[in-house]
């Protein structure tokens, strides 16, 4: 008789134990923890640094996505985001076209972890905000002397890639104060200026609107820890600047290309609305 | 002719008799499905992996066919009961006449 009343307890303790679990997992995306490979722990919720206004609470895009889409990043095998990383591992010890290499300067990637999570940043010697992009194309021709690769190209996609790879886990802390002050303000000015036929700002959606529904796409805060993502919808790696462009050309409006001004201002005042976050790239996204 | 192919695939290096294990594979191919134009307006001609199939120890596992509308990379995870040591062996196969092949130890014991 007791023996049986405890068979019984056994088993519906173990159902409370199981069951929640399972909806969690199923049912609120939102509440699930990113840990890539089982051992990069990812913060995709923090606090909203302090120059943010109207936002307690940052997300990466990361919560918003289907438990199934979520689920890709958290395995470098299912993330087809590693095909770029690849390459670009292939590309790093590649010649550049004048015998010269990444390689020959830094031993290897992983020498540039962290080195993700503080672009864009103020450099001294070009007196300007650059992109980590930028600073790619710095490395290829001033100190290997090579010819530069398109700011937008599939190679500098893939090794932007292998940049946030590295970086995984590494906390967004780009500054904004100095003399980046001054690009970070023009940056703010367009995140929050209406473009286009529809009259929107990336406010309009990601800070007003983050979390609901635009027709059958779920607005997310438009985070850009996560870049370059590899989109299921066209199959490839996206830049950052790349989708700056795809979003103001929804807005119908004539749209800056990447690489211009404009949008390297933009992509640092979106990058420090991420402080605190973790570099997740390259991120799964739909 | 197809570029930058490479298959890759997971599989346990090792199980207990009769254990059914996860595979997971994936080979990067473009998968070009015969129905887009370039920018002259000429037919991309299609150019897919059109089959894959795995073996363990000579006996299928999983052979399927696949069609233009897969997307590019394709990926494909599936359960295998394994009763013995052997080697799991997978190909695709390429419009092209390419065959690519991968395989993989499984110890049991």
């Amino acid at each position: 008789m007791s023996k049986s009343v405890w068979l019984g307890g056994c088993a519906a303790a173990a159902l409370m134990f199981c069951a929640p679990a399972i909806v969690t997992a199923q049912d609120d995306a939102a509440d699930r923890e990113l840990v890539i490979n089982g051992e990069i722990e990812i913060v995709t919720e923090a606090d909203a640094p302090a120059h943010l206004e109207n936002m307690s609470t940052i997300r990466s895009g990361w919560t918003f996505r289907s438990p199934e889409t979520q689920t890709m990043q958290m395995d470098d095998f299912d993330n087809p985001g590693t095909l770029g990383v690849e390459a670009a591992r292939e590309a790093f010890s590649a010649d550049l076209g004048n015998g010269e290499s990444c390689a020959g300067c830094h031993e290897s990637p992983e020498e540039l972890a962290g080195v993700r999570a503080v672009y864009p940043k103020w450099d001294a010697d070009a007196g300007a905000v650059q992109t980590i992009e930028m600073q790619i194309n710095e490395c290829i021709t001033e100190r290997a002397g090579a010819e530069a690769w398109g700011y937008d190209s599939g190679e500098m996609i893939d090794m932007s890639a292998l940049m946030s790879f590295v970086s995984r886990g590494e906390a967004v802390n780009v500054a904004i104060d100095g003399p980046a002050a001054e690009t970070w303000e023009k940056g703010k000015e367009i995140y929050y200026t209406r473009y286009g036929q529809l009259e929107l700002s990336c406010a309009n959606c990601h800070e007003d609107n983050y979390d609901n529904m635009i027709r059958a796409d779920h607005l997310s805060q438009g985070q850009i820890n996560g870049f370059p993502t590899y989109r299921l919808k066209n199959a490839k790696l996206n830049s950052v600047q790349g989708r700056f462009k795809g979003c103001v050309r929804d807005t119908r409006a004539e749209t800056f290309s990447p690489g211009s001004p404009e949008f390297v201002a933009l992509e640092l005042y979106v990058a420090s609305r991420g402080n605190g976050l973790s570099v997740e790239g390259p991120a799964v996204r739909n | 002719m197809a570029e930058n192919v490479k298959p890759r695939v997971r599989v346990p290096s090792s199980a207990s008799a009769g254990e059914v294990v996860t595979i997971k594979t994936l080979i990067s191919h473009q998968m070009e499905s015969g129905q887009r134009k370039d920018s002259e307006g000429n037919t991309i001609p299609r150019s897919i992996i059109n089959r894959f199939v795995a073996e363990f120890n000579g006996e299928t596992v999983v052979d399927v066919k696949m069609e233009p509308a897969i997307s590019t990379n394709p990926y494909f995870e599936f359960q295998a009961k394994i009763p013995e040591s052997g080697t799991m062996s997978f190909t695709w196969y390429d419009d092209d006449g390419s065959v690519y092949e991968d395989s993989q130890e499984i110890t049991v014991g």
